[in-house]
């Protein structure tokens, strides 16, 4: 993966982890790819995959006692998006555990267990791994082919 | 999202719309179930219009599944209609047609 610096073009967006940005980041997300001519489904996979991945840092990663950050980095180079989201929550037990379809900590709370399954489906690449410091960070990469 | 609802006979249709992800479902997880808990016993169909829903992720499959669980013991079947593309993919992926069958 390249550095952030060197892609062609890029946008970094740091946000509080509520629910209420939720749609904001998807959006600004999808609206900066637009650049890439994306058709509408290329458009809405990434979209689902950024929505999945800022849930996961607000309900997983966070709790209501302990609120923070999110931060998006955005690259685009050579009709590849790349997105990584990060959190300085409290991590991933088993990462390979929670990458597996229908698993799911919070069975109570009617989760799916499906968001890493849906980025992993959406995007070509998924890479999750947690922070020395804390928290868990996902890297997304997508080449935009209704363009070529 | 909005939601409205209406009754002909044995059926119960349901429209939605808007985008239904972790900051709505807990409105719409409510609103269903207050829909469907007045239900008077007997068969019940659930149709579940999602034309007008423009966006869901993986949080709207777990409202879903809840409502399937909820209510099944209820009699209640659920039908999906008019699901939109995005939509309409990832309720194939993840398997819910088998479930609430999807109707046109």
């Amino acid at each position: 993966m390249d550095s952030f610096e060197n892609f062609e073009n890029k946008f970094y967006l740091k946000l509080d982890a509520k629910l209420i940005n939720e749609g904001f980041a998807r959006s600004m997300v999808a609206t900066f790819c637009v650049q890439l001519n994306p058709s509408i489904s290329e458009i809405n996979d990434i979209k689902t995959a950024v929505s999945e991945a800022v849930t996961n840092s607000i309900v997983h990663g966070y709790s209501k006692e302990k609120r923070g950050d999110i931060e998006i980095y955005v690259g685009i180079k050579n009709n590849v998006v790349y997105i990584k989201v990060v959190d300085l929550g409290t991590g991933i037990e088993d990462i390979d555990k929670a990458r597996q379809p229908f698993f799911t900590t919070k069975s109570q709370e009617e989760r799916s267990g499906m968001g890493f399954t849906l980025m992993e489906s959406f995007m070509d690449t998924l890479n999750v791994y947690n922070n020395a410091d804390g928290g868990v960070t996902v890297e997304m990469t997508k080449e935009i082919k209704s363009n070529l | 999202m909005e939601i409205k609802y209406s009754f002909q006979g044995e059926e119960l249709n349901v429209v939605m719309k808007g985008e239904l992800d972790e900051c709505t479902a807990p409105y719409v997880r409510l609103s269903l179930d207050t829909i469907l808990k007045d239900l008077n016993g007997g068969d019940t169909k659930l149709v579940l219009d999602l034309g007008g829903v423009s966006f869901m992720d993986s949080t709207g499959i777990g409202v879903l599944l809840g409502r399937y669980n909820k209510f099944r013991k209820s009699n209640v079947n659920i039908y999906i209609k008019n699901p939109q593309g995005h939509v309409n993919r990832i309720l194939e992926m993840t398997g819910i047609y088998e479930i609430m069958p999807k109707i046109s």
